[in-house]
C-alpha cells in the first residue's frame, strides 16, 4: 500500500472506520439489553427526577423540568462511554481485536469506528431524551440555535468520556472489571455537579469540587444555551476542559490499543 | 547470508525468522528462535503454556514487534512492511474471534467488507466458505447459538476470506471435545493440501503428530528440538518391543533369548516380568525375531507388541517433565494469557 497518495490514505482510514461504526451499530441494534440500558435509562432518569425529586428541588428555570433535563443530557453523554469501555474490553479479549489488527485495515479504523458508533448511539438517546422531555414539559427557549448549541456540547461530552473510557477499557481488558469499575468514576462526577440540583445547596467543600469540575461547566452552559439565559465563560471553560481531556486521553487510548 | 542465497531463502519458505528475541519486562517470552517453514507445509509449534507460542504467533502476525531479530512472512518483513504481510496471512486465534451476535454470513460478509472486497465478492466468498465448513445450514443463525465446534469452523473460515497464503492456527483445537478435533484435522488437512503454508500451535502432541511435517518443540522460549514426529522419537531410541513373561522363572532365559534382537541389552522390570526390546525404526522386524527366539525356546508370554513412543516420551525425555504438566506455569504464561 506504499504507493498510495495521502488522499488515498485517508479515503480507506474512512472507509475502514466506517465499515467498522456500520458493524457496532448492527450488534448495538441486535441486542435488545444494550437498547434498554443505553435509551430507557436516561428516559427513566428523566421521568423519576421529574416526577419523584423535582417538586422538592427549587430552581428558577421555569420548572425543574427545564433545570433538569440538560443535567440529563449531560449524564447521558458521560454514561455513553460505559459501552465503549465494555465493547472494546471484551473485542479485546475474546480475540476479535487481534483478528482486526492483523488485517490490512487503517490502524485507527478499530477506535475511530467505535467512537463513530457510539456518538451515533448517543445521538439517538438525546433525541429521544429530548422528545421524553418536551412531552413532561420541557421547552427550549433560546430557539434553534440555541438548541443546536446543546446538543454540540453533548456529544463533545461524549466524545471526551468516550475517550477516557477507551483507554479504561484497553487498560482494564476484562469485561467483568470494566461491568464493575467502568462507572464508579462516572457517578461522582454526574451527582457532584449542577445536573440535578444547583450546587448552593451542597456543602460547602462539596461546593468547591462541583463548581469547578467539567460536567457542571458543561451542563452550566447547555442549560444556558437551552433556557437564553447568560452563559458566562461556561461554554469555553467546558470546551477547554474536554480538549483537554481529549488531549491526554486519545494518545493514551491509542498508545494501549497499539499495545494491547 | 549472502544476498541471492538470502532470495532463494524467501522463495522457499513462506516462513523464516532469525534470531527473534522478545520480553516483557524481565520475562523472556522468546530467547532468540529461529524458524523456516518451507511453502505449502505445516509446522507445528509444540509446547506447554508459557512456552512462547502465542508470543511467536503475535510476532509472525504482526501483533507484536520483535525486540530483536528478523521476521520475513511469504517474503514480506513484518517490521518493514506490516501491511504487506497482513494482505498475505489469516490468523485464528485461541479463542473464536467472532461476532457472537451476527450469524455467521454476516461474519464472513464483515471480514470481507474489510478487505475491501465489493459487497457481492464478499457475499460470495462468504457462501462459499459456509458451504465448504459445513456451516450451509445454520449460515443465518446467530453465532451465539453455535456449537463449540461450529464456532471454530467460522473463525477458522473467518482466517480465509482473503485466500492467505500463510495461515496461523494458535491452539485451533483447544476446548473441542474428541469428535469436533477429529472434524477440524480434516479441514486442516484440506487446506494443506490446497497448498496453504500452516503454522499451527498445539499442547495436544498427537495433534502435532497428526497434522504437521515438521515439528518445533518450545520450551522456556527456545526450541529446544525439532525435526519430523519420526526424527523426534528417533531421539529417544524409537520403537520398542514390549512383552512379559507368563512364568516368571523363566524370565532370566528369556533375557536371553531375545539378547541381540534389538539395540542393546533388553531392559528387564523383573517385578512384572516384564522386557523391552530397543528397536530403532525396525519394530516390526525387531519383533519377528523376538517371536522366532522365544518359540524356539518354548517361553510362553503375554502382551505382546511393539510401541511407538508418543510425543509425551520426546518430552519427557527433552524437557524432563510431561507436556501438559503445569509445572511449567510462571509469571510468563500469565503474561501470555492476558495477551500482552
Amino acid at each position: 500500500m506504499s504507493d498510495l497518495t495521502v488522499t488515498d490514505r485517508i479515503g480507506w482510514s474512512a472507509y475502514d472506520a466506517l465499515v467498522m461504526a456500520r458493524r457496532n451499530l448492527m450488534i448495538w441494534f441486535k441486542v435488545p439489553a444494550f437498547i434498554v440500558f443505553t435509551v430507557v435509562q436516561p428516559v427513566m432518569f428523566t421521568l423519576l427526577f421529574r416526577y419523584v425529586f423535582g417538586g422538592a428541588i427549587l430552581t428558577n428555570t421555569h420548572g425543574y423540568v427545564n433545570y433538569l433535563l440538560p443535567g440529563v443530557i449531560g449524564q447521558t453523554a458521560a454514561f455513553t462511554s460505559f459501552g465503549t469501555a465494555i465493547s472494546l474490553a471484551m473485542e479485546l479479549k475474546t480475540g476479535v481485536l487481534d483478528r482486526l489488527r492483523a488485517m490490512p485495515i487503517a490502524r485507527s479504523a478499530v477506535l475511530l469506528g467505535r467512537l463513530g458508533a457510539d456518538i451515533v448511539r448517543l445521538l439517538v438517546t438525546l433525541l429521544t431524551i429530548i422528545g421524553v422531555g418536551y412531552a413532561v414539559g420541557f421547552r427550549f427557549r433560546n430557539g434553534i440555535g440555541g438548541a443546536f448549541g446543546l446538543l454540540g456540547l453533548a456529544l463533545l461530552l461524549g466524545v471526551a468520556t468516550c475517550c477516557i473510557s477507551a483507554f479504561i477499557g484497553l487498560a482494564i481488558k476484562d469485561e467483568e472489571s470494566v461491568q464493575a469499575f467502568g462507572l464508579i468514576w462516572v457517578f461522582p462526577l454526574t451527582f457532584v455537579s449542577s445536573a440535578f440540583v444547583p450546587v448552593q445547596t451542597m456543602p460547602g467543600w462539596m461546593q468547591a469540587f462541583a463548581n469547578n469540575q467539567p460536567i457542571t461547566q458543561i451542563v452550566d452552559a447547555m442549560r444556558a444555551l437551552a433556557l437564553g439565559t447568560s452563559t458566562g465563560n461556561h461554554v469555553w471553560v467546558g470546551i477547554l476542559w474536554m480538549v483537554g481531556i481529549m488531549a491526554v486521553f486519545i494518545p493514551l487510548a491509542v498508545r494501549t490499543y497499539r499495545k494491547a | 547470508m549472502s544476498g541471492a542465497v538470502a532470495r532463494a531463502k524467501q522463495q522457499d519458505h513462506a516462513i523464516i525468522a532469525e534470531g527473534v528475541y522478545k520480553a516483557f519486562g524481565k520475562v523472556k517470552a522468546l530467547d532468540g528462535i529461529d524458524l523456516a517453514v518451507p511453502r505449502g507445509s505445516v509446522l507445528g509449534v509444540l509446547g506447554p503454556n508459557g512456552a512462547g507460542k502465542t508470543t511467536a504467533v503475535k510476532i509472525l502476525t504482526t501483533l507484536l514487534s520483535p525486540d530483536a531479530g528478523r521476521v520475513v512472512v511469504d517474503g514480506r518483513d513484518v517490521l518493514k512492511d506490516p501491511a504487506g504481510v497482513r494482505s498475505r496471512i489469516g490468523l485464528a486465534g485461541q479463542s473464536a474471534a467472532i461476532v457472537e451476535e451476527f450469524s455467521g454470513r454476516e461474519n464472513l460478509e464483515l471480514i470481507g467488507r474489510l478487505f475491501h472486497m465489493s459487497a457481492k465478492g464478499s457475499r460470495d466468498r462468504a457462501t462459499e466458505l459456509l458451504e465448504s465448513f459445513g456451516l450451509t445450514d445454520a449460515k443465518d443463525r446467530r453465532a451465539k447459538t453455535y456449537s463449540g465446534g461450529m464456532m471454530r469452523r467460522l473463525d477458522l473460515a473467518a482466517s480465509l476470506v482473503n485466500k492467505p497464503n500463510v495461515l496461523f492456527l494458535d491452539e485451533p483445537t483447544t476446548g473441542l471435545d474428541p469428535r469436533a478435533r477429529s472434524d477440524m484435522w480434516g479441514v486442516i488437512r484440506e487446506l494443506v493440501a490446497a497448498q496453504t503454508t500452516v503454522l499451527l500451535t498445539t499442547q495436544y502432541l498427537e495433534e502435532a503428530d497428526e497434522l504437521a511435517d515438521n515439528i518445533v518443540v518450545f520450551n522456556h522460549g527456545r526450541v529446544i528440538a525439532q525435526g519430523t514426529a519420526d526424527d523426534l522419537k528417533d531421539t529417544i531410541g524409537g520403537d520398542v518391543v514390549e512383552f512379559t513373561v507368563t512364568d516368571p522363572r523363566k524370565l532370566t532365559s528369556a533375557v536371553r533369548a531375545v539378547t541381540g534382537c534389538g539395540d542393546g541389552d533388553p531392559e528387564v522390570d523383573k517385578d512384572k516380568g516384564e522386557i523391552t526390546v530397543r528397536a530403532g525404526r525396525n519394530g516390526s522386524g525387531v519383533l519377528l525375531d523376538v517371536v522366532r527366539q522365544l518359540d524356539a525356546k518354548r517361553i510362553k508370554v503375554m502382551g505382546l507388541g511393539v510401541r511407538r513412543p508418543s510425543l509425551d516420551d520426546v518430552f519427557l525425555a527433552l524437557t524432563g517433565h510431561r507436556a501438559e504438566e503445569d509445572g511449567s506455569l510462571n509469571a510468563e504464561t500469565s503474561k501470555e494469557a492476558s495477551g500482552e
